[in-house]
C-alpha cells in the first residue's frame, strides 16, 4: 500500500535556514526510512513566497502569487511511502513527527489498480 | 488511544523493528529460532505493558532493551549448562566477540546484523520453500498466516516449515555470519533467487485472488531495497532490485477493464509507475556503475529498461533487447531465454528470422508444454503470411495454457486466420 504523507509544521514560515541538528536528523531518519524500503520519495517545500495558487473557478483561471496567509494550512513537504499497513504508515509518521519536533502529517491512502 | 488502535500501533513498531530486533539477538545467542522466540517475548511483554502505560517515546528501543535482557538470561543459563558439560567454547566466543559490554554490542552494527540473518534464511543447507517462509517470516515481518495466505497454502504447513527450517539451521550449525571469499557468490545468489520467487509469486497473482498475493511484490521489493541498502557494493543486488521495480511499474497496466491480461505492446503506457521506472533505472545505473552491467539480473533489468524508455511500443529498440537476450542467453542458457531471443530479433529483423530461433526450439523437451512457444511460433507465421500453419499453432498454444481467457484470446486468433 502506498501512503501520501503531506506535512504542515503549523507555524509561521521563516527562511532561516535549519539547524544543523534537525538537518542531521532529518536526514538520519530519511536513511533509515530508505534502508528499510519504505520510502519512496521525499522532498520539502520552499517557503510560500515561491509559490503560486491556480485556481479554476466557473470557467475563470484566478492566479494567486505567495506568500500564502493560511499559516496552519500551509504544506512544508511530502513523503510516499510503500508500507504493509495504515498502522505502519501512522508509526513512520510519528517518528517524523519526533524529528520534526511538531505539526501535524496528513496520511492518505493511494488509488492503486487492484490484484496489481 | 482505545485498546485496538493500541494493539495495531504495537504490531506497527513489531513489523517495523523485528528484523532488526531478531538480527541483533541472533548475532548473541547464536541461534535464529531462540532469537526469533526471545524478540516474540519482548512482542508479549510490550503488548502487555504498553496497553496500559501507553507506547513508549522509542518502542524500538525500548523493544531491543526487553529482549536484550532475556538474551543475557538465556546467555548466562547456557553458560552454567555448559560449564557442567566442560563446553565453554560457544559462550567464550559470544562473550569475547561481544567484548566486555553486552549491552552495547547487541547495538553494533545492526547492518551487519540484519545481513547475517538474511543469508542465514536462505542458507542453502534448507530447501527453496523453507527459504522463502524464513525470510519472510524473519526478515519481513510477515506472520505465519500471512505467509500462508499468500502461497495459497495451509498455515500449519507453513508453520511446520518455519519451525523445521530453525531445527535445521542449528542442527547443521550453520554459522551465523556473512560469507566471504568464494563462499559469497553462491550464497548471494541464493538470497537475491529467494527474493525475486517472492516477487514472481506475487506477479503472478491474478484478480480475484487474496490481495496477500499480490502484496508479495510488494515484500519483495522491500526486501529488495533493504538488501540493497546492506550490501551497497554489490552490483546483482541493485540489478535485481532494478528488475522487480521495473517489472512493478507495469503492473497498473496489465490487466484490462475486465481483468483479462493486457500483453506488452498493447499496455497503456500512461499507466506505467514512473515512479517506479525511475528507481529501477537508478538501480540499474548503481549497477553498471558497479561494473556489473553483465550479470543475469542486470541483463534482466537491462530489457525491462529498453522497454521503460520506449514512450510508444513503436520506440522499442528492439535490436538493443535481442543483444541483451543473446548475452544472457550465453550466461544462463534457457530455451525460454532463446525464445524470447526470437521474438526481440523477429521485432528487430522480422519474422523469419525469429522463426528460425524459435524451430530450433521444437524438440527441445522442457519446451513440450509450454504454451508460449506455439503462441510466438503462430505470430511469426501469421506475420509472414502462412495463415494454415499459424492456425495450426494458435490451437496447439490454446490447448496448452491454463489460463482460460488467454485460451479464448488464441483461439479468436485461430479462427481469423481460418477466416482471412
Amino acid at each position: 500500500m502506498r501512503y501520501l504523507c503531506l506535512y504542515r509544521p503549523g507555524t509561521p514560515e521563516s527562511d532561516d535556514p535549519q539547524c544543523h541538528e534537525e538537518i542531521a536528523a532529518m536526514g538520519e531518519l530519511i536513511d533509515e526510512m530508505q534502508r528499510a524500503g519504505v520510502l519512496l520519495a521525499t522532498e520539502g517545500c520552499l517557503s510560500s513566497s515561491k509559490g503560486v495558487r491556480v485556481r479554476l473557478d466557473t470557467g475563470k483561471y484566478i492566479v494567486t502569487d505567495g506568500p500564502f496567509p493560511e499559516t496552519k494550512e500551509l504544506i512544508a513537504g511530502f513523503c510516499l511511502m510503500q508500507v504493509r499497513t495504515k498502522a505502519e504508515a501512522i508509526e513512520w509518521g510519528k517518528r517524523f513527527l519526533a524529528v520534526a519536533r511538531g505539526g501535524e502529517t496528513e496520511i492518505r491512502q493511494l488509488y492503486e489498480t487492484p490484484a496489481a | 488511544m482505545t485498546a485496538t488502535e493500541t494493539h495495531s500501533a504495537i504490531r506497527a513498531v513489531w513489523s517495523i523493528e523485528s528484523a532488526r530486533l531478531i538480527a541483533g539477538l541472533a548475532r548473541i545467542v547464536r541461534d535464529v529460532g531462540v532469537a526469533e522466540e526471545l524478540a516474540q517475548d519482548a512482542l508479549v511483554a510490550a503488548l502487555e505493558q504498553w496497553q496500559k502505560s501507553g507506547i513508549p517515546d522509542n518502542p524500538g528501543a525500548w523493544l531491543m532493551a526487553t529482549a536484550k535482557h532475556r538474551a543475557i538470561n538465556v546467555l548466562r543459563r547456557n553458560k552454567l549448562l555448559e560449564r557442567k558439560h566442560e563446553e565453554l567454547g560457544h559462550v567464550i566466543e559470544a562473550e569475547r566477540d561481544a567484548g566486555p559490554d553486552l549491552e552495547a554490542a547487541i547495538d553494533d552494527d545492526i547492518g551487519d546484523d540484519l545481513l547475517r540473518l538474511v543469508f542465514t534464511a536462505c542458507h542453502p543447507v534448507l530447501s527453496v520453500e523453507a527459504r522463502v517462509a524464513l525470510t519472510l517470516r524473519l526478515v519481513g515481518g510477515l506472520t505465519t498466516e500471512e505467509i500462508a495466505r499468500a502461497f495459497l497454502v495451509p498455515a500449519p504447513t507453513v508453520a511446520q516449515r518455519i519451525v523445521r527450517a530453525k531445527r535445521t539451521l542449528a542442527e547443521a550449525k550453520v554459522p551465523y555470519e556473512v560469507p566471504r571469499g568464494d563462499e559469497l557468490a553462491p550464497r548471494l545468489s541464493s538470497v537475491l533467487g529467494v527474493i525475486y520467487l517472492i516477487f514472481n509469486e506475487g506477479y503472478a497473482a491474478t484478480a480475484g485472488d487474496d490481495w496477500m498475493r499480490p502484496a508479495l511484490c510488494e515484500d519483495a521489493l522491500r526486501l529488495g531495497r533493504i538488501l540493497a541498502g546492506l550490501a551497497p557494493n554489490e552490483p546483482e543486488v541493485h540489478g535485481l532490485v532494478a528488475l522487480m521495480e521495473l517489472h512493478a511499474s507495469r503492473a497498473p497496466a496489465r490487466l484490462g477493464p475486465t481483468g483479462e491480461p493486457v500483453l506488452l505492446p498493447d499496455q497503456n503506457r500512461g499507466r506505467w509507475d514512473q515512479i517506479l521506472i525511475r528507481r529501477g533505472l537508478a538501480a540499474l545505473e548503481r549497477a553498471e556503475a558497479l561494473g556489473g552491467a553483465r550479470g543475469p539480473y542486470a541483463l534482466q533489468a537491462a530489457i525491462s529498461a529498453c522497454h521503460a524508455r520506449a514512450r510508444t511500443a513503436d520506440q522499442t529498440d528492439w535490436a538493443r533487447i535481442a543483444a541483451l537476450y543473446a548475452e544472457l542467453a550465453e550466461l544462463v542458457p534457457s530455451p525460454v531465454v532463446e525464445l524470447n531471443r526470437a521474438v526481440a530479433v523477429s521485432m528487430a529483423e522480422g519474422p523469419a528470422a525469429g522463426l528460425a530461433i524459435a524451430d530450433a526450439l521444437v524438440t527441445e523437451p522442457s519446451m513440450q508444454n509450454y504454451h508460449l512457444l506455439p503462441s510466438a511460433r503462430a505470430d511469426f507465421l501469421l506475420k509472414l503470411g502462412r495463415l494454415d500453419e499459424a492456425k495450426l499453432e494458435f490451437e496447439r498454444a490454446a490447448a496448452l495454457t491454463r489460463n482460460a481467457r488467454q485460451r479464448e484470446q488464441l483461439l479468436e486468433r485461430a479462427a481469423a486466420c481460418a477466416r482471412s
